[in-house]
């Protein structure tokens, strides 16, 4: 028979505001097995957990149950807390009375009814809990980062810096992702290429980074410490280590109409191409959609000027394999597609441009060599419209855009309209806008010195509607703080496109079983206390694959992603989780039923030799679990026709412990 | 709310990486949802093995509802597709001992459909009392 302590807590009015507290310790009290029963206004505080510490040793108990918040908040805490009592922590059972009740139900009668029960759930539960040790499992020292745009770049820079090796997987020829693209940053306006290429740089010349430019991850297996990730290398046609990056057959390519998406598809490269001039690494990829050569067979022409003989036509896509500890998440985001915004005449008229595409046409690198020109005309642009949250915030319209606030845009607005404002003095500039959202470290002075310094004009109000009429784009958008209908002959119209997680990101996460919200952003292990971090132990969130951001966002929370790689590469084993499958080789009969719903591999068969009754011996088939690659799903407990499959800490009997407590 | 009307008891099975969570997540918005239902935690929804619902019924459960991961994003890969053949199997077994079909439901709740899971909770328990009081499979030796 258990001895067991009960400690109800208050969660300061959090849960006695709507359960009673004292009643629910006193209800407790004489259910079997149960020699204390207890409540405290905050049990996780340093005298609560003082006070089940000395509840532990002074009753001899054997186990108790926390009726608390969720588990997923302080079962941890409660687990530790009975260690240091001396107790095994897998022995601590957690009845959730805040998150599943006080703050679901409004009266009290009805709340500390619940909590009764759900407290009589779990005391039925540990009557039954068992000791349990967890395994160790080695830790591989190597992480990985997916994706290698701002993100990557400083979380790799970051881990690689504390001595650890790190690979970075992108799938562009160049790491460098869409700050690469960018002309200038808020709210300092320094050149985006000035600060982002010298950490690419940085990069490539580190011997602890590799970079698998041009590449995807296809596979992953493995669990926390112990990854086994394939990486597909796609054929890039050219060889890396050879490459001296001159450019020349860039130049000689007879394959001169190749929208450049670098440039957003403004202008043109060659099928064999080099993203931009400061591309890490610097190799030239043949793109075998356009390539003559690879399509029919027929020009040969890069071969041909290449003086170090790097060109190879018959590459084969590759696959490698690596072991890594810890995986971080960097993969980014894109604007979302104009398709659906067809009353800003996205596709009618080249003059509506994306917001990312003006980055372009101001950035000297770009179609235009910096000079704002209309992309129809190359006219310099006199009046320019921008209109605010192109499917941001669309909770109306949630099936054309997103319900979320891409957050940059309001920013990078202000920036564009005053950069256009300094470097033009002539041209109009107007922001059609819902709200202005600049939170943020000088961001809201940044903002202001766009209206007061530049006379940019912002209008409260959406733009219903433009149509290209004359060479011109008739703007009619409303100023809901003068109540007017306006319209405006514009030149130039730029959208701000809302932002949404890389397409790769979904296949991504299925992968690494890692999850997402609804809108296909990852979801962190506590949104508060542990945002870097996904609910899947050993993959991290860096970046915009976690929600929309900044630039000091994204590097901050890369920095905070690789202090936690870094924690966990600094380990050199590993507790798992002692909650796993056991059989029991009396009762299996060895159909193998449960090695073929294990998502892990984890269930073999052994041939065992058992003593009978009669003294004889008998060889019997029987599953036997690894318990360093099991999971603990629970699949096979249900396959298992003779029942001898059993879940640690999650047990049949267990279970039906809990559903008889609440069915009583 | 009537002071007598009839309350159903409702066990709810969730899985601790996606329909727990957002569970919670309910909670920390403050969306409510009737105390009738009562939550156990399984790591996944695949570990509810169809006797925990058979015995749920046996002692006087008036619904049983599985939240688990939505297809395509279980926490172990392919859980959740092993419980939704499972209960299909096991609700058209039930169906045909008496036991309404909308008494037993399988929903996927991710971690950050708090929302979903009140309004699934709210839909599901207002459902199992418009049906009234489960009679079927109950064993009257639990009833003192």
């Amino acid at each position: 028979m258990q001895r067991i302590g009960v400690f109800v807590c208050h969660c300061g009015t959090n849960i006695a505001g709507t359960v009673d507290v004292k009643a629910v310790a006193e209800a407790l009290k004489f259910e079997p097995g149960v020699v204390v029963s207890t409540d405290y206004q905050y049990m996780c505080s340093q005298a609560g957990q003082e006070m089940i510490k000395e509840a532990i040793i002074e009753n001899k108990l054997t186990g108790i149950v926390v009726c608390s918040c969720s588990p997923r908040m302080h079962e941890a805490t409660f687990r530790k807390t009975a260690a240091a009592a001396g107790l095994n922590p897998y022995m601590v059972e957690i009845a959730n009375i805040r998150e599943q009740c006080s703050w679901v139900h409004k009266d009290i009668p009805t709340g500390t009814e619940k909590a009764i029960i759900l407290g009589k759930a779990a005391i039925a539960k540990v009557n039954l809990n068992a000791p349990l040790t967890p395994g160790e499992s080695p830790v591989t020292k190597r992480a990985l980062v997916i994706g290698g745009g701002i993100a990557g770049i400083q979380t790799a820079l970051d881990i690689a810096d504390a001595g650890f090796p790190v690979d970075i997987v992108e799938t562009k020829p160049t790491i460098g992702g869409k700050m690469a693209q960018l002309d200038k940053t808020f709210p300092t306006l320094d050149c985006a290429a000035c600060i982002l290429t010298p950490k690419m740089v940085d990069v490539a010349t580190n011997d602890k980074i590799r970079i698998f430019s041009y590449s995807e991850v296809s596979e992953v297996n493995g669990f926390v410490g112990n990854f086994d990730v394939t990486i597909k290398r796609r054929a890039r046609y050219v060889k890396e280590d050879i490459c001296t990056g001159c450019g020349l057959c860039t130049e000689k390519c007879p394959q001169k109409k190749v929208p450049n998406e670098f440039n957003l598809n403004m202008d043109n490269r060659r099928a064999i191409y080099i993203p931009f001039a400061q591309a890490v690494p610097k190799v030239a990829t043949i793109d075998p959609e356009s390539c003559t050569m690879l399509k029919t067979g027929k020009c040969g022409v890069c071969s041909k000027v290449c003086t170090v003989g790097a060109i190879d036509y018959n590459a084969k896509d590759e696959f490698i394999t690596e072991k890594y500890g810890a995986i971080v998440v960097a993969t980014g985001f894109n604007p979302i597609s104009m398709d659906k915004f067809d009353e800003y005449a996205y596709s009618q008229s080249k003059d509506v441009i994306t917001s990312l595409e003006l980055e372009r046409l101001m950035n000297a690198a770009g179609p235009t060599g910096g000079t704002l020109l209309r992309p129809s005309d190359g006219e310099h642009p006199h009046t320019i419209v921008f209109v605010q949250c192109v499917g941001s915030r669309c909770d109306s319209c949630a099936e054309k855009g997103k319900e979320y606030c891409s957050k940059i845009c309001c920013m990078y607005t202000a920036k564009h309209a005053m950069l256009i404002r300094d470097k033009y003095p002539d041209t109009d500039v107007y922001v059609f806008y819902i709200d202005v959202r600049t939170p943020g470290k000088n961001f809201d002075e940044f903002y202001r010195r766009a209206v007061e310094e530049y006379g940019v004009h912002y209008i409260k109000g959406m733009v219903g509607k433009v149509s290209p009429e004359g060479g011109k784009l008739k703007v009619r958008a409303s100023d809901l703080i003068d109540g007017k209908q306006l319209n405006i002959d514009a030149d130039l119209v730029v959208l701000a496109a809302a932002i949404e997680p890389d397409k790769s990101a979904r296949p991504l996460a299925t992968m690494l079983t890692a999850s997402m919200d609804t809108n296909d952003f990852f979801t962190e292990a506590h949104p508060k206390l542990r945002p870097v971090e996904s609910p899947t132990a050993g993959v991290y969130l860096s970046g915009t694959c976690q929600g929309p951001k900044d630039i000091p966002e994204t590097v901050s929370q890369a920095g905070a992603a690789a202090s936690m790689v870094i924690a966990l590469l600094c380990k050199d084993k590993l507790t798992g989780n002692p909650c796993v499958a056991h059989s029991d080789e009396m009762m299996c009969n060895g159909c193998s039923t449960c090695e073929k719903v294990c998502p892990y591999g984890a269930i073999t068969y052994i041939d065992k030799e058992f003593r009978m009754p009669d003294r004889t011996t008998k060889v019997r088939r029987v599953a036997q679990v690894n318990e360093a690659v099991c999971q603990g799903c629970g699949a096979c407990t249900v396959a298992c026709m003779s029942g001898a499959m059993d879940l640690k800490g999650f047990t049949n009997k267990q279970i039906f412990a809990e559903v008889d407590a609440i069915c009583k | 709310m009537q002071m007598n009307e009839y309350k159903p008891l409702i066990v709810a099975f969730c899985c601790n990486w996606c329909s727990y969570a957002g569970a919670d997540l309910a909670g920390n918005n403050r969306l409510s949802y009737p105390a009738d239902v009562k939550i156990i935690r399984v790591p996944c929804s695949c570990r509810v093995n169809p006797m925990f619902i058979l015995r749920a019924f046996q002692k006087g459960a008036d619904g049983v509802i599985i939240c688990g991961c939505h297809p395509g994003d279980c926490h172990y890969t392919s859980g959740n597709y092993y419980t939704r053949r499972r209960m299909a199997l096991l609700f058209s077994m039930l169906e045909f001992l008496g036991i309404e079909r909308e008494r037993t439901r399988v929903e996927w709740v991710s971690a950050a459909e708090g929302a979903k899971f009140a309004e699934t909770m709210n839909d599901f328990a207002e459902t199992v009392a418009a049906l009234g009081e489960n009679k079927r499979l109950e064993d009257l030796r639990c009833k003192k």
